[in-house]
């Protein structure tokens, strides 16, 4: 009888429950968007931070150049150039530290020693800047005036040049220049060992292999996919850096579409190369316990002075634009927005129920003269409420799914701001840039990232879209049924309409 | 039996008490057929109400076959109404969602029965009261008449031994209320109900054999002499 009733009941008022379903449906449908754009803001966010440091990566210790001493020249790559033959092809590369200064080597075994630590690993971070182009030798003219000076029509857009070589005596250098390419990329001194930590861990290998432990000291080399399709480089090419030729075994897709860097090395190698033997720039430390970093953090300071420990959560600080606008709305105004829906449905759900109930006082009154018990009349009360609360749901998912999936397909482009954490951040991605690598010291100023939102629907999600439902219904029945309960079957006798 | 003695009832209006009962007794006899009248506001509902275990009295006793109605618990009072009383109201109170035939399973809810039983029970009550084929359709898509006869099977299904009605013809027109009480008077001769009625109708107050009236709350008897024919 329980389910005969109930079932008429919801096919002859349909109109009804459909008012009390759509109300609930509302509410849910907006707690699975906002659940679930928050967890793609998450998402997004984790995936900024991940192209920095690397999935698995928990803490990084890195240490910031200090500012050079008054009067003390900034250490800058020099070019020499001989200047002898005329219009000569002249080029040269210099592979310098990016951005950071350097750490020994033996800061890992340090890290690693330390309690909470997983794993650690090593990482270099180098600018590969090279120039070439020619010179062009000036003109020596007899002149009286004899006073030596150079004077180069135009310096070159290199800078590093210091015009033409310096006049003879007693004349006058006239159309001496030269002209320069300066070209550069990043590249990255991987620990080969050190599976899945690192700045690799960030990208996906898609063509070739990754590094083996076979590969410490080969000449062997991944390269980021932006950087091979750019350069038109494939596996099983040459790539050339520091002189060196290096062959292509991987092509690596940042995951964020912004890489670490262009070319991964083994970081012997890329010590070598940059003569820069034992030293790394960044330590990649993986925590035991995820739940423990903050302590961890604090210990590795205490342990290894003067470096800088950042964890994640540093990071995400440091993250701004929209991205970071985005999230905070989603995480306050959208969470906010609705519960409030949500608790305005439960409400109205509960009121409607209760309307219902008292249109019903014959009926409800008429069944009590009949021998129903009140906890019979309610449990019917609650049954209807419950899968009005039921459809509901199942409509409120559907539309939830529905802006959660056309959200994800629609793709809104976030931009994460990543500030700068004392040059911190091992220069994740900043290809191309030339000014700011070798010469500035810190050199960890903004640095922009795209993220594509999504909306993923978790199973969880939908678990608390069905309870909530359930919820709805119990809440809504509630209320009718406390209606209900007090209801005297005198009244079946009293009501005439 | 019915014994009522002392039944008062007095409803609070604001400031106001009303005695809608002051002081009844009366008794009943297993298979009476009593017919209450009375100017509109005497008390006959409320007195139907005491009968039914509906409602308590404010004072007095309402025993029913030795049990103080009154001064039973809820739960017991319910179980009472589902096993021994049946009502007939006249607006019919019918579930406006359930077909014939479901309405009248409702009254056999609560005695436990199987769902099978149930269902033959109620087909056989319909029957009864001449409604056999109408047993899928819903209050809406019955006439009054028809409609009252659902209530009347509703009644009678758990084989009550009280039957209550109030006012059963009042909405129905006279041909139709003619039919209706052919049938209760039928009913009542072959189950050997305890039967009290409440009605306006002077052609029915006529024919009654035990005639109460209640005005402002006190109960009069009379014996109809058409009644020793
Ligand atoms: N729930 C209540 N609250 C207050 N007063 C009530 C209530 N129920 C009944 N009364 C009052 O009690 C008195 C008796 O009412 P009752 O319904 O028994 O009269 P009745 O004889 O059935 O009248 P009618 O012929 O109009 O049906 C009336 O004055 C009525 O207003
Ligand atoms: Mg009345």
């Amino acid at each position: 009888m329980f389910l005969t009733y109930l079932r008429r009941e919801l096919r002859r008022r349909r109109k009804a429950a459909l008012v009390v379903a759509s109300g609930l449906a509302l509410g849910i449908a907006l707690v699975i968007v906002v659940t679930s754009v928050t967890a793609g803001m998450q998402r997004a966010q984790d995936q900024v931070l991940g192209s920095l440091y690397g999935l698995g990566t928990d803490l990084t210790v890195t240490k910031a150049r200090s500012a050079p001493a008054d009067g003390e020249r900034p250490e800058r790559p020099t070019f020499d150039f001989d200047a002898d033959e005329d219009g000569e092809e002249q080029s040269g590369e210099r592979l310098v530290v990016q951005g950071l200064a350097t750490l020994d080597a033996a800061t890992v075994t340090t890290a690693a020693a330390q309690d909470g630590v997983a794993r650690a690993a090593g990482g270099l971070s180098l600018t590969s800047i090279s120039v070439d182009g020619q010179f062009r030798r000036g003109q020596v003219q007899q002149d009286d005036s004899s006073d030596g000076s150079a004077t180069p029509p135009n310096g070159g857009p290199g800078g590093g040049g210091s015009g033409g070589p310096g006049g003879g005596s007693g004349g006058r250098v006239e159309g001496g220049g030269a002209a320069f390419g300066i070209d550069s990329f990043t590249v990255y001194g991987t620990d080969v060992t050190a599976d899945g930590l690192g700045p690799l861990a960030s990208s996906t290998l898609t063509e070739g292999r990754a590094f083996t432990k076979a590969d410490t000291d080969a000449a062997v080399a991944v390269v980021d996919s932006g950087y091979a399709q750019q350069e038109k480089l494939a596996k099983g090419d040459k790539v050339t850096v520091g002189g060196t030729k290096f062959t292509v075994v991987g092509i690596a897709t940042a995951d964020s579409g912004q890489a670490a860097a262009d070319v991964y090395l083994p970081l012997k190698r890329a010590q070598t190369l940059a003569d820069a033997k034992d030293k790394i720039t960044t330590v990649y430390v993986q925590a035991a316990d995820s739940q423990q970093i903050g302590t961890l953090k604090t210990a590795l300071t205490k342990k290894l002075p003067g470096t800088t420990v950042t964890s994640s959560a540093d990071l995400a600080d440091t993250v701004s634009g929209s991205l970071s606008t985005a999230a905070s709305l989603a995480g306050t105004v959208g969470r906010w927005l609705s519960w409030t829906v949500l608790a305005a449905a439960f409400l109205v759900a509960g009121l409607l129920t209760t309307a219902s109930v008292g249109r019903r006082v014959r009926e409800f009154g008429t069944l009590k003269a009949l021998g129903w018990r009140s906890g019979r009349v309610t449990r019917q009360i609650v049954g209807e409420a419950v899968v009005n609360g039921l459809i509901g749901g199942v409509l409120g998912i559907a539309v939830g799914l529905g802006a959660a999936y056309a959200i994800t397909a629609a793709g809104p482009t976030l931009t994460a701001q990543l500030g700068s954490l004392g040059g911190g951040m091992g220069g994740g991605g900043m290809g191309g840039g030339m000014g700011r690598g070798p010469g500035g010291g810190s050199g960890a100023g903004a640095q922009s990232l795209d993220v594509a939102l999504t909306a993923p629907v978790s199973a969880t999600t939908l678990a608390l879209a069905v309870g909530l439902a359930v919820a709805g219904g119990l809440v809504a029945g509630a209320f009718g049924g406390w209606r209900a309960s007090r209801l005297r079957p005198a009244d079946a006798l009293r009501r005439v309409e | 039996m019915y014994r009522l003695s002392g039944v008062t009832k007095h409803y609070r209006r604001g400031k106001q008490t009303v005695a809608a009962l002051d002081g009844v007794d009366l008794t009943l006899a297993d298979g009476d057929r009593l017919v209450i009248q009375g100017p509109t506001g005497g008390g006959k509902s409320t007195l139907l109400q005491m009968l039914g275990g509906l409602d308590r009295p404010t004072s007095g006793t309402v025993e029913l076959d030795g049990t103080d109605l009154a001064a039973l618990p809820e739960a017991r009072l319910t179980r009472v109404r589902a096993e021994t009383i049946g009502f007939v109201f006249q607006s019919f109170n019918l579930i406006p969602t359930l077909t014939a035939q479901e309405n009248v399973e409702t009254a056999l809810v609560p005695l436990g029965l199987r769902a099978a039983d149930r269902r033959e029970r109620a087909a056989e009550a319909l029957a009864s009261v001449g409604l056999g084929e109408r047993v899928g359709h819903v209050p809406a898509e019955l006439s009054g008449g028809q409609q009252q006869r659902v209530a009347i099977a509703r009644a009678l299904v758990k084989r009550p031994k009280v039957l209550l009605a109030d006012e059963p013809t009042g909405n129905l027109d006279t041909a139709t209320r003619d039919d209706i009480m052919e049938l209760l008077d039928a009913l009542w001769r072959e189950h050997g109900l305890t039967f009290v009625m409440v009605t306006h109708d002077p052609a029915l107050t006529r024919r009654a054999d035990r005639l109460a009236t209640l005005t402002g709350g006190s109960l009069a008897l009379t014996e109809n002499r058409a009644d020793a024919s």
